[in-house]
Formats: C-alpha cells, structure tokens, sequence
C-alpha cells in the first residue's frame, strides 16, 4: 500500500520547484534544509516572516502573508497529515495543538504563531509507534475513509488535556464542580 | 472464472481469516497522518501548479463575456482555462452534467474556468478578479410547482423499472377494508464527504496521470477520456486512499476535467481541491423526492394493495431517484404497482448517493407502514412480520437467495425491549422529556458484478495483490487482504495489499454496495489460479493440495508456500464474472432498524437516545469493519431524519446553505451509543466468497423508525422531511 | 483573499494609531471570523494589524466587585474562569453553547462581540446583500430566512447576531471599554454598542474608525439562578434558531436576553417587569413589534416556549 504511493519519476520530469515561500528547517541549530526560490513577480506579494516550533523543530519562514497555518504545514512543510476538509472552520479537519491547545489551523495565518509550540499528527506518533490515542482509534476502528481522523486524534487528545485542567464544556453539567470525576472514570477504563 | 452456479465449499469456508474483526491495515497510516489522499502527491510532482475553479455565478443562463485581463496579470497567474480556450470538450458516460460550462450555464456554481497559479494564495486571489458577465434566463427550480410536467423516465442501468403493475392494484385498494393514501417529500442532501474532491493532474506528452479521489477508477478512465477526447490508454488514474465518497464521486466530476486542462494549459502538473462552498451547487446530490404511497389491507392486516410513485427532478439527461425500488420487494400484496416520474429542474445534477432510491423510498414507505399499523391497531413489528414473504413479491416465481427480515426484526424487537413500547402516542414522560421509540425495516439490493485482480507471491510467502478496487473509508485494504491470506493460507501480515491505480486489474470500484463482495470475488480467483501455480511448481495435484500455515500440503508433504517462488515471483491474475443467478434469484440484503428518542416538550427539539440495528447481509468479512459501516450508515440516517437538507432558494435557483456551517450533519453530541448486530448468513447464490455488502443497508430505514419514534413519542406524524422543531411547534402540548 | 501587508503591534495605542495610519485596515486577534470571511473576499483589508500578542488577556475584579475582562482572553479562559463559572454562569454557558473547542480556543472576548452575520447571502458574494455591498439589495427577505431576524430588522437587512456570549453580556449588562487613536478611553453599556440595521446594515455597532475594544466590564454579580438555553438543529455546533438567556431571582424577577432573533442580542429591561405573568405575556410583549418571514415566524413561539421552560426549571 505504501509502495502504491511511490512512482517513478524521470530526471526529465523532476521540475525543479518554484516555491511561493523560502522555508529554512533548523533541527539542533543547524540548516540541514534550503527550498528557496524567488517567483517572478514576488515582489509585488506582501511576505513576512515568522518562526515558530512544528513537533519539536524549529522553522524559520518567510511566507506571503495570506498563508494559513494549514497550508504552511501541507505546503510548505511537507506535514500534510493535517487536513483541508472545509477551510473555513466548519468541519475540524486541520486541528492542530498550538502552545499545548486545540485550534482550527485553517482559521489562522502562519504569521499569527511566532514563537508558538505546535504539534501535529505527525508529531503525536508513528506507523510503527502510534501514540495511543492513535493506537485506540485502530484498536476501536474510530476511523472510515480517514481523512478527519488525524484531526479528530488531535482533539481526543487536547480533549483530555482540557478534562485535567477542569476546562468546562457544553456537556458539563455543573459548572461549579470540577471534573475530577470524569478524570477518574478515563483511567479506570 | 466464472460464476455461474451456487458455490460449494472452498478455502473461504475455512474462516480462519475470513470473518475475523481485525484491525483494519491501513489504520496505522490512516491514524498517524501518512496515508496519502489525491492533493498530496506533491513529492512526487515537483514544480507543479495550483489551480482554483471558478463557479458559475446563476442559475441558468448565459456567460455573454470574460474580461481576462486582471486575473492574467494578477501575480503568479500562470494559465487561465475557460470554454473560450478549451478545445472540444464532451461529457463523461455516468455523470450528465458538463464539466466545463459555457457559453451556456447549467446551474449555479458549474465550473467555468479554472486558474492556475504558482501558489494556492495567488490561484485564489486571482480567481476573484475574472469578470464574467452572464445573462440569466428563467429556471425551473421548484420541484413542486413542475412535479405536474414530469415524465415517466426510460429505464436506466440501474434502478427499478420505470413503471410497474401486478394484479388490479386500482381494484383491490378501492375495496381494501383498511386503507392508506398518503404524501410524503425528502428534500435534496448533499454527501458531505469529508475530503473534498481534489485532483493533480500531470501531463507527459500526450499521456495523462491523475490522482484523483473516485470511487470507480474504471469509469474515471472511461470518462476522461471521452470528456477530453483522448484515447483510454493514455489516461491514468490514481486513488490510493479516498476521503469519503458516498456516491458523490463516482467518476470525474470538474475537479479532474479542470486540474487536467490546467496542467495542459500551464505546462505543469497542477493540483486543485473544489473550495468546500462551491461543492453543494457544482457537483451531484441525491436528489428531492415528493412520494405517494398507497395500502390497501384486510383487517388482519393482509395488504392486498400496495401502491408506491415518486417525482423528481433532474438536468436533462439525468436519472430519476428511483425511490419505489423497495417496495418492489419488501412486503407481499398481490397487487402492486410502482411510478417513477422525473421532471426537469435546473439545479446541480442529481445523482447516487448512499443507497440512492431505497434510502429516499424507504424514508417515506416505513413512515407509511408505521401510519398503517396504526390503522390496523396492530403492533408495527407483528404488521411487517405478518407481510414478510419468501418470494419476490413483484415475481412471485423467484425465490429471494437469502431472506433474514423476520428474524431482524424479532431478535431486534427482543433486545431494544420492544415491548416497552406505549402503542398511544404520548404516553411516557420523564420529566420534561416525552419518549417515543420505533422500529423501520430495511432492504437494499446485492448488487455484484466483475471485478479482477492480480496476485504475486514472492520467496519470502508474501502475497501482494493488486486491484484499481478503491477504499473509501469502507475497509476495502482490509477485507481483500483477508481473502488473499485465507485462500493462500497465510497470515494477514503476510499480505500487501496495493489499491486504487488503473494501471492494476479492472475492479468493480466502490459504489450500489457492491464493492466488497465483487472486489473480494476478483481476489478469490486470481488466488485460486496462484494455488494452482505453487501447486504445479511442487508437482501436486492442484485438486488435492492444502494452503495453511504458510504452508503447502499434498498428501504427507508439507513444503513452505514462499518455496514455490525460490526462482522467480508466482503472478496470477483473473477475473471473476457472473452467470445468470442473480435473474435466478431475488438478491438482497435485509435488516430493522430500532430507534429510541426524546423530545423537549418545551423547545420540541429531538435527540436520539438508543439505536440498534439488526443486519442480514451474507458473510460478514470482517464484523469489525462491517460494524463501522453501519454506525456510520445510522449517523447518516440520523443527519436525513432530523437536519440534512440541502435548501432551495427558488427564485435565484441554489442550494443557499452551502457550506458544512450551513448544511447540517450530524456532530458527536447527536449520536448516543449505537448497537448493531450481524446475523449469521451464507449467500451461496452470490458469488464463492458467499458475501455480500451492508454499508448501504445500513442506513435504510433509519429516517423513518426516527421519525416513527417520533411520533411514538409525540403524536406528531411529520412526513415531510427533515423532522425539524418548528414542525412539531405547533401541536404539542406543554403539560407541566 | 487579497493581499494585505501585515504588522504585530505591542500596545493598544500602538494599535489604535496603526489603524489610524493606515486606511482600508482592520485589527486581527483570534482570527476565526476575519479570516474566513477574507477567503471569500467579503472583508478585504489591505492591512493587517496582529493585535493577538497585546496583553489584553487577563481577567481581574475591580474595586465595585465586579470583572474586567481582557478583549483578547479566549472564550475557552473566560468560560473556565473560576469567578465566571460561580458568579457569572450565564456567561460560561453562553460560551460552551457556542462554536466548538478548537475555535474556543482562538476566539476573543472583543472578536466575539464584533463577529459578523451567519446569513447565507452575506457567505455568498454572488448575492445582493446590503450588509456586504451597501445598496445592493437583500435576497434573504424573499430567501431561505429560516434562521434569520424576527425583530429589529428592516426591508435592508434581517440578519442576526451570531454571538452567544453576546446575549449573556447583555442580560449581565457589560460594558465595553475601547481606546481610540488618539489614546481617548470611552465605556460603552453593550446595550448601545450595537446598530440596528435601518438603511445601514454594513454599519453594526457605535465604534469609531480605528477605536479598538480593550476590556469588557461586568458590573458586581447578580445572584439569582443562571440559564442559558440555546434551541438548534443540532445538539452541538451549530448557530441558534433562538436563544435565551436568563437571571432568575427568588422573588420571582428577572433578566432575559434573546439570541438568535435579531441583529443584536435583544432585551427589554422595561418589559422585565411582566415576567412574573409568565412567559407568554412576556413574550408577547417582548416581541411585540416582531416582523417575521413566513419561514422564521416560528421563532416567536420557540422563544416563548424555551422560556417557559427555564422559568419552570427556575420554579422547581
């Protein structure tokens, strides 16, 4: 299956890439990466530039600022575990963990994460060490056709983050009480 | 190989594979974010393009101009694809819709030009600065007020026929003792599929690679080719992994036909995605039906008369949602007739979705049959058991191949606890809470049809196949990957599974529930054409050699099956057709549906409390996957009973809400625990594999028994679809 | 979306004066409105002001008793707030009812209160809405209007306000504190902070250009029993056919607030004085002046009913 994703492509076919953004990987303070070519008519795009954690990486960016954080991520950054199912906020689909929360990442622009800790699916486990909240979701087939199921982990995930921190929600029904309780039946279970 | 007569036993019967709740195989990828959907492949395509499709912005009418200019000299814009500069294009075989519009508009959002760009930003950007010019002329948009201009429809591939008569059904409902006449309407939904559909498209000379997110690449092939006038064989299609489909991407919709003339235009591979607004008006929905349905039935509750006619409305050249096809085959009733008729409106086409006609029919007939047993004053389970019937009832001389519907609905009335059931609307309250339960039965067809594949097997023991099948969420990898291991005797691990490329055998592709059983079939018997193979390679007798545990056996030798293959890989490959036992015998697949809900005796809003499904649908091949494609099935039932309506604004000719704000599905918190159950069940007559699908089947029904329990609850009948609040508003009375 | 330069501003008046400088700008905070209205090109600034790094996030008491809220705190810290959940539950319920986690999370105090209509022809820049394009006309008056105004609303416009937690700081009587370019602090009672449509629906609350909401203000608590009861088509995530919120006090007085119904949470502090006399004389009142479509007139009874039941919930 992962083979059926791999063709071979001729040198002649290997067009070398105009990309819209100059994205420079920093892993361990070194460039071990450099995708940068100017388009011709960036000048007239307004870019800036931005730096933030993606699963532990530091990347140094310098986008047109209409870039959303989903599209850096897909585009950009190779991650495209996170996914485009509406891109306006309505489906959860590109949920991501920003600074340890939750947050639609198509509703926010690249530039609106300096300094921020973001993680993504790719960043909570692998196919050969799933994280194991990946690991219930394939236990329990918590999955069909699998394209919002990496924003659906990604929310479990923060989900129980807010339950510990007594964050309340609309299924809270006292709000004065904190939900020790419920924290308790999740790792009973 | 052919299939031409029940099937004896074979390796399948083992079950030591087969029928297993395994972990689906490609949930490692799905759930770590490494499966790859059709916008993804940009390793593979480096220097490509992006594109954005431009909506048509009426509904019907005429584009009198395009003003190029701005979009062309906006930053990055690298082509600019409108009817202008096109070429010829034609439409594809199944969809009737044309994919590129102009001069001439369709219907709102029918693509009319697609940009392409160096980034998405600036694709989209400049999308915004083409002018187009239209002159709208008058549409027809009210299913209503033409439903009296409608046609009786040719007979199409699928689908009942047209119009159908048995006996005197006029007769015998005017004297019927107790009698039902009554109307009920489905609007338009909308598939609501999570990926939207996408395409990256790359050109190399005059061939043409796509990976796309189809259901059928066979038909994609097909279609493409016509669309853009090139021959099949240059024509390459790629759906490895699909973000859901449910009929709503059977073949080459605009994404494809736009990414590939964007690619041509731009020298480039370009990759585009429909922006999720424009999905609802420019690509297909189930359509709106408005349904009459008659019975006629002794005070027993015999029906003698059963009458069942649908209108819809479509584009022209569009099929009809063949809404009466389960009454063809549900109850007995010596007279019967059906209608469909189809009238023509200038909306988006109107196509399959999930179950297309049985889910609409079924969401008016079981409304029907719950408003009969009323009548009758007898209970709604004991009215449908008391007209089951063992016979095609529309061709008394056939035999259903497998009939189960009694007992879903006895073993499901036994555990929902069915007989806590109040037969007078309106009797249990908790607190501000009325409760109300019912019960729908369900039927689909079993469709199954050719389907091939190609094995290997490599001096290791691994197994791959290949197949252009596709997985749209159903467990596709899964299932086939069984099927292999259990006819080679080996362990799940031990086979690949490669899916979803038209470079690989034709298969029947996922749509009509057929995908599991006809793909599986295709499988089977490449692999008993590789058994003969490693069979022969050790000199045995293919007829009396074993496969199991890795292994090889004839008569006291046992050889490691990788053996076979010490010289070079074993391929095999084959086909599996159909003989005529499908005309032989009624196929379907049966169930009930038991539903519990409440509702807010103040606000009337509705939740549903319990659901339980009970299915009968051949071998189940994995009862872990089935299971999820019933859950699933009942969500969707949910969503059509109580919010899915796509909303037609009548004047200006669209679909106004959508978006997935807008067009409502179902969220977490609609859905409470849901129990299915699979019965035990053999289909010899379909295929070896004796299997057949269920993910449709499972959404059958379950509209109605909501809005049967309901009423059970309220005493509201609401046949007129979705149960909204402000429908029961007006009628129930708040008792405090 | 159209190109925009961008800028992170470190104070308000910083931010105040960069709106100032810079015509055809807007402030961006969370983003979850701004954005995806810009993708469909119906907001289109040229400049964009990150106000989202401000340290306009604190939640403090002031010295009367009640809470300053911070206008970029996120709806998910304000709805978690111990004081808010004790002395203010109408306005955590108002928060959880709306939106989902995710957007929660991102959402501000301020972008909450100046999110736009849901209307579907607003969404849709092929149709007259005199809301997006002033003089163009409305399609949703003679259109689908199932979810749209009752009251309040004109031949201009019957778009509603989305917000929920809006409708709780109106029955909490906030106030809005803003800063304007030339550093001028002004408090508005959120009552008069919103415009009914007229002729001008584009124009949706009393802020001036480049006037910047710093903090809202709730008055000491009210006591009394909290309900926030947001009626659906679905049970989570989704906008409110109606909404009502309510304070109810012991001796049998109150405050209700309406989502849902108009272009701003609607209340009548006057007409409170008839909730005694049950929820349908109330109403009646209430509503007294509504206009309804065909297709929305179903809103009056559901505000009537939902309210019935919270005072019955409130009696018991």
């Amino acid at each position: 299956m992962e083979d059926s994703n791999k063709l071979n492509l001729t040198r002649r076919e290997m067009i070398v890439g105009t990309a819209a953004a100059v994205t420079i990987t920093l892993a361990a303070g070194t460039i071990n990466n450099v995708e940068a070519l100017a388009i011709a008519k960036a000048e007239i795009v307004p870019s800036a530039k931005v730096s933030f954690t993606v699963n532990g990486k530091i990347q140094q960016l310098h986008m047109d600022t209409r870039t959303t954080l989903l599209d850096t991520l897909r585009e950009h950054l190779q991650l495209t575990g996170t996914k485009k199912g509406c891109d306006h906020g309505q489906c959860g689909a590109c949920t991501v963990l920003v600074n340890g929360r939750r947050i639609n990442s198509c509703l926010s622009l690249a530039l609106q994460h300096e300094g921020d800790h973001i993680v993504t699916i790719e960043g909570l486990g692998t196919p050969d060490s799933l994280h194991p909240m990946q690991a219930a979701f394939v236990k329990h087939d918590g999955y069909q056709c699998g394209y919002c199921t990496p924003g659906q982990i990604c929310s479990a995930v923060a989900v129980l983050q807010e339950i510990k921190a007594g964050i309340p929600s609309h299924v809270s029904a006292d709000l004065t009480v904190h939900q020790n309780l419920v924290i308790w039946k999740y790792e009973r279970e | 190989m052919k299939f031409d007569k029940p099937a004896g036993t074979n390796p399948i019967d083992q079950m030591k594979v087969i029928g297993k709740p395994l972990d689906r195989i490609e949930g490692p990828l799905k759930t770590t974010g490494t499966a790859k959907y059709a916008y993804e492949y940009n390793e593979l395509n480096k220097g490509h393009a992006y594109g954005y499709v431009v909506g048509a912005a009426i509904g019907k009418g005429r584009i009198d101009s395009i003003n190029q200019y701005a979009a062309k000299n906006a930053p990055g814009v690298l082509a600019i694809v409108t009817y202008e500069n096109a070429g010829p294009l034609q439409k594809g075989k199944f969809y009737a819709d044309k994919l590129l519009a102009g001069p001439d508009i369709d219907h709102y959002h029918q693509a009319v030009a697609v940009i392409v760009a160096e980034t998405f930003e600036q694709a989209r950007s400049a999308a915004a600065l083409l002018k187009i010019t239209y002159t709208r002329v008058k549409g027809s948009f009210d299913l209503e007020a033409v439903k009296d201009s409608a046609i009786t429809p040719q007979a199409g591939q699928f689908g009942p026929p047209p119009q159908t008569e048995l006996g005197d059904f006029e007769g015998a409902f005017a004297t019927a003792a107790v009698k039902l006449d009554e109307t009920y309407t489905t609007p338009d939904q909308s598939h609501a599929m999570m990926e939207p559909h996408a395409a990256f498209a790359r050109w190399n000379g005059d061939k043409l690679t796509c990976w796309c997110s189809i259901q059928q690449l066979n038909w994609g092939v097909r279609d493409l080719a016509n669309v853009l006038g090139i021959p099949k064989e240059n024509v390459r299609l790629i759906s490895s992994f699909i973000g859901g489909g449910f009929g709503g991407k059977g073949t080459v919709l605009s994404d494809i036909v736009a990414a590939s003339l964007g690619a041509r235009a731009a020298g480039r591979p370009v990759k585009l995605t429909l922006q999720r607004p424009l999905i609802f008006n420019n690509t297909t929905h189930r359509p709106a039906t408005i349904q009459r349905i008659r019975i006629g039935a002794a005070t027993d509750g015999t029906i003698t008369a059963i009458g069942h006619e649908s209108w819809s409305g479509n584009i022209a050249g569009g099929r009809t949602e063949s809404a009466t096809a389960p009454t063809r085959s549900l109850y007995a009733g010596a007279n019967r007739m059906s209608h469909l008729r189809l009238a023509v409106l200038d909306l988006a086409e109107g196509n399959a979705m999930r179950a297309p006609g049985e889910a609409s029919g079924m969401m008016a007939l079981e409304i029907a049959m719950d408003e009969m047993a009323e009548k009758l004053k007898i209970d709604p389970v004991e009215f449908r058991i008391h007209n089951d019937t063992q016979v095609d009832p529309s061709n008394p001389t056939r035999n259903f191949s497998t009939r189960q519907l009694v007992k879903c609905l006895r073993d499901g009335a036994e555990k929902f606890n069915w007989k806590r059931r109040q037969a007078i609307p309106g009797s249990i309250r908790e607190g501000k809470w009325l409760i109300g339960i019912g019960v729908a039965s369900a039927i689909r067809g079993a469709p199954i049809t050719k389907s091939a594949a190609r094995v290997r097997l490599d001096k290791e023991g691994m197994i791959t196949v290949e197949t252009d099948m596709t997985d749209i969420g159903t467990g596709s990898y899964t299932i086939i990957g069984q099927t292999a291991a259990e006819m080679m005797g080996v362990n799940i691990e031990k086979v690949i599974v490669k899916l979803g490329d038209s470079a690989f055998p034709e298969s029947s592709g996922s749509g009509g529930q057929w995908g599991a059983a006809s793909s599986t079939s295709g499988v089977y018997a490449a692999c008993v054409k590789l058994r003969e193979s490693v069979a022969r390679s050790f000199g045995f007798d293919p007829e009396k050699t074993e496969f199991s545990d890795g292994k090889v056996h004839s008569g006291n030798r046992s050889v490691a099956l990788g053996d076979a293959a010490k010289t070079g890989d074993l391929f095999a490959e084959d086909e599996m057709t159909y003989g005529e036992l499908s005309k032989q015998y009624a196929q379907d697949t049966f169930g009930a549906h038991f539903v519990e809900v409440a509702v807010n005796m103040y606000t009337c809003e509705i939740r549903v409390r319990r659901m339980l499904a009970v299915c009968q649908a051949g071998r189940i091949l994995n009862p872990k996957s089935a299971r999820s494609q019933v859950v699933g099935a009942m969500t969707m039932g949910v969503g059509a009973a109580l919010m899915e309506d796509l909303v037609v604004d009548k004047s200006r000719g669209f679909f106004v809400n959508h978006d997935l704000a807008g067009y409502k599905v179902p969220v977490h918190a609609d859905i409470p625990y849901q129990e299915v159950i699979l019965l035990d069940d053999v289909d010899p007559t379909m295929s070896p594999m004796k299997a057949k699908g269920i993910g449709e089947l499972g959404l059958v029904g379950v509209a109605a028994a909501i809005a049967n329990a309901v009423y059970n609850a309220t005493g509201v009948r609401v046949r007129d679809y979705p149960i909204t609040l402000d429908k029961l508003l007006d009628t129930i009375k708040i008792n405090a | 979306m159209k190109s925009f330069t961008y800028e992170r501003v470190h104070t308000p008046a910083e931010a105040a004066a960069a709106a100032a400088r810079m015509p055809g700008s807007k402030f961006l905070a969370g983003g979850t409105n701004l954005l995806d209205l810009m993708k469909l090109q119906i907001e289109t600034p040229v400049h964009l002001i990150d106000i989202g790094k401000l340290e306009l996030n604190k939640i403090e008491h002031t010295s009367s008793g009640g809470l300053r809220i911070g206008a970029l705190l996120s709806n998910t810290d304000l709805a978690s707030d111990a004081s808010v959940r004790r002395d203010y539950q109408i306005l955590s319920r108002a928060l959880l009812a709306g939106a989902s986690g995710q957007l929660r999370n991102k959402a501000t105090t301020a972008g909450n209160l100046l999110q736009r209509t849901r209307c579907p022809y607003f969404y849709d820049t092929n149709q007259p809405c005199n809301k997006r394009v002033p003089g163009s006309g409305c399609a949703a008056i003679n259109g689908y209007s199932r979810q749209l105004a009752v009251i309040g609303s004109g031949d201009a416009c019957i778009a509603t306000h989305p917000s929920d937690m809006a409708v709780a700081m109106m029955a909490l009587d906030a106030t809005i504190e803003t800063v304007n370019p030339k550093g001028k602090v002004r408090s508005i009672p959120i009552a008069d902070f919103y415009r009914l449509p007229g002729k001008t629906p584009h124009i949706e609350t009393v802020l001036g250009k480049a006037e910047l909401i710093t903090s809202v203000i709730l008055p000491p608590p009210t006591g009394g029993m909290h309900f926030y009861h947001k009626v659906r088509d679905r049970s989570s995530y989704a906008f409110a056919l109606v909404s009502v919120g309510a304070i109810l006090q012991n001796d049998g007085s109150g405050r209700i607030a309406l989502g849902g119904v108009a272009a701003k949470p609607w209340r009548s502090e006057s007409i409170e004085k008839l909730l005694p006399l049950g929820s349908k004389a109330f109403t009646e009142k209430l509503l007294a002046k509504a206009r309804p479509t065909h297709e929305n007139a179903f809103k009056i009874k559901l505000v009537e009913r939902t309210l019935e039941g919270i005072l019955k919930e409130g009696r018991s």
